[in-house]
């Protein structure tokens, strides 16, 4: 861009420059525009997939729901219409439970660990086997589960299931834990050390309340993605007919595994029953993440 | 590495005592303290002798070593890995660097007040009684308080929002609540590392008249930038600055300690005056 001294510039000149009608600065205003259109683009093209899914899930789902539907128990028959999910309701929110019991307080654990106490030696290690975990095939799990509890100890059960899920939902917390542990500032900590608390005074009664609303959100990803897993219950929960309360001994039920059944079988009322299946899962999710926000914000 | 060579002591530092004290008045005496960021030598033979309910001063160009001491007295340099220190800090008749001496004892009895205000995202009121609370004070949580933000010149500003966060303050109010928290263990000595630099020149003001009410009951020792601030409110002032004869090494030495008046008006060094007069720093 060329410069101009002040008195050379006459005043429409100036205005001109001023309004960036010169010709650089159009060319710059017009990329910009350019740019922010490409980027929504891309905006667009992420969402509609999302959007085609919600869509879709919504318009089958909510024909085939009925208030039948969420208070009853499969019924024998698969090809008649009738019946409904509740013993896989019943069975995911069993296992995500005991799976929430097991990985969260181990989970935010581990991340406190790592955070905390930084320069000991096994933190480059739990990192490491962490991310490895995260990418370890919902399948693996199931087989790991099935060969060393389900049929050395328990069998088909609740506990293998739910022990199956934790084991998913641990990488996840742990590494989400991490970053949201990561991001209190470190004044806090000088703030409280440097009033005489001790090192589990600062954690247990800065870091921890500081990162609480993190914490939620972290354990809600986690639970978002074991309600919805199917191929680890298919090895440790199996399946069943019924509402199953016991821990060990007998198969459980799960929604994902309902699903997955019906909607592979040729019947026309079985698929209906899973995509009202599917939206069950998803608005289940969905409350249980909001329930989640307002337990941490109230906590704040 | 640095030599045992480096540690001959060299008689660099001019003294000046303060009229009307003895040795009865000091709180915490400096001794020789010497400070390693892992090999990197950061201040060395640093001697001197703090007075009770006195206001001290530590001013000097950046990187002088200023919070490095400041942070030898309540041993939050133990914080940063790497750290070593050598030398003997004496306070209550005891060296804090001991054998068997417990860091967290130190720190209740000697607190801290951080250059940017860093209330907890908690009410007022907890922010104050956080400190009594870990150290496990029974008694009468909310008399605590109150005399801890009325000592910090809070309290009329706050008393009908207790339950507020301490994050809705002003800067300067946010500053005194922090004071207000410090205060609340009832410390002897308060080190304060620049505690009114990221405020405004009326909330500086006002941090600086609370100061002076504060050196009845505390011991007051202050880092600051602002030579005119330390002109205002110190009894005496320590000047450091690098070692001019190991200039690439950075190291920090005491220049100069003495009475504040002394010091701004009449000081003995030659890089005292200079500093002073504004010809570095």
């Amino acid at each position: 861009m060329s410069m101009r001294t002040a008195d050379m510039e006459s005043r429409s000149e100036r205005a001109a420059s001023l309004a960036g009608r010169s010709s650089h600065a159009a060319w710059r205003k017009r990329k910009d525009a350019l740019m922010q259109g490409v980027l929504f683009l891309a905006l667009l093209l992420a969402l509609i997939p999302l959007a085609l899914i919600l869509f879709e899930v919504f318009r089958r789902g909510a024909s085939a729901m009925s208030w039948e539907f969420l208070t009853s128990v499969q019924s024998i028959s698969m090809l008649r219409p009738g019946g409904g999910y509740l013993n896989g309701l019943f069975g995911t929110l069993y296992m995500v439970s005991i799976a929430v019991l097991i990985s969260v307080p181990l989970g935010i654990g581990a991340a406190i660990y790592v955070v905390e106490y930084s320069s000991s030696r096994l933190v480059p290690f739990i990192q490491f086997f962490t991310d490895v975990m995260t990418g370890v095939p919902s399948i693996f799990v199931g087989l790991f589960i099935y060969t060393v509890l389900v049929q050395n100890g328990t069998g088909f059960s609740t506990l293998a299931g739910g022990l199956a899920l934790s084991l998913l939902m641990l990488p996840i917390i742990t590494r989400a834990s991490e970053e949201v542990f990561r991001l209190v500032p470190d004044d806090l900590r000088n703030a409280a050390y440097g009033l005489g608390a001790r090192r589990w005074q600062v954690i247990l009664k800065v870091v921890l309340p500081t990162a609480s609303s993190g914490l939620i959100t972290a354990t809600m990803l986690a639970v978002a993605r074991a309600a919805g897993e199917t191929a680890p219950l298919l090895l440790t929960a199996l399946g069943a007919f019924r509402i199953v309360p016991e821990l060990v001994g007998k198969p459980q039920s799960a929604l994902p595994l309902i699903i997955f059944n019906e909607a592979r079988g040729p019947f026309e009322a079985a698929h209906a029953r899973a995509w009202a299946g599917a939206l069950e899962l998803m608005l289940l999710v969905l409350i249980l993440t909001l329930l989640a926000r307002r337990i941490g914000r109230r906590a704040q | 590495m640095v030599g045992r060579d480096d540690m001959e002591i060299v008689e660099k530092t001019t003294y000046t005592p303060l009229d009307g004290v003895t040795d009865e008045d000091i709180v915490i005496d400096t001794r020789d303290l010497t400070v390693w960021y892992g090999s990197d030598l950061a201040v060395r033979s640093i001697t001197l002798p703090i007075y009770r309910n006195r206001i001290t001063a530590i001013i000097g160009p950046s990187g002088s070593g200023k919070s490095t001491l400041l942070r030898c007295y309540n041993r939050m340099n133990d914080l940063i890995p790497g750290t070593r220190v050598e030398g003997s800090v004496i306070y209550n008749g005891e060296d804090i660097y001991g054998n068997g001496v417990d860091p967290v004892e130190i720190r209740r009895r000697i607190g801290m007040v951080f250059q940017k205000p860093n209330p907890f995202p908690k009410s007022i009121y907890d922010n104050v009684a956080f400190g009594p609370r870990i150290n496990g004070y029974k008694g009468d949580m909310d008399e605590i308080v109150e005399q801890a933000l009325r000592g910090a010149a809070l309290w009329d500003e706050v008393k009908d929002r207790l339950e507020d966060s301490g994050l809705a303050l002003s800067g300067g109010q946010q500053q005194r609540l922090c004071i207000a928290r410090a205060i609340a263990v009832r410390p002897r000595v308060i080190l304060m590392d620049e505690p009114a630099s990221a405020l405004d020149p009326i909330a500086t003001l006002r941090i600086e008249e609370l100061m002076q009410e504060l050196k009845q009951e505390f011991s007051i020792i202050i880092v600051t930038h602002n030579m005119q601030q330390a002109a205002r409110v110190s009894d005496m002032t320590a000047f450091m600055s690098l070692d001019r004869d190991r200039i690439d090494d950075r190291i920090g030495i005491l220049v100069e300690y003495g009475p504040a008046d002394q010091i701004f008006t009449n000081p003995v060094n030659r890089e005292t005056e200079e500093y002073i007069s504004g010809r570095f720093g």
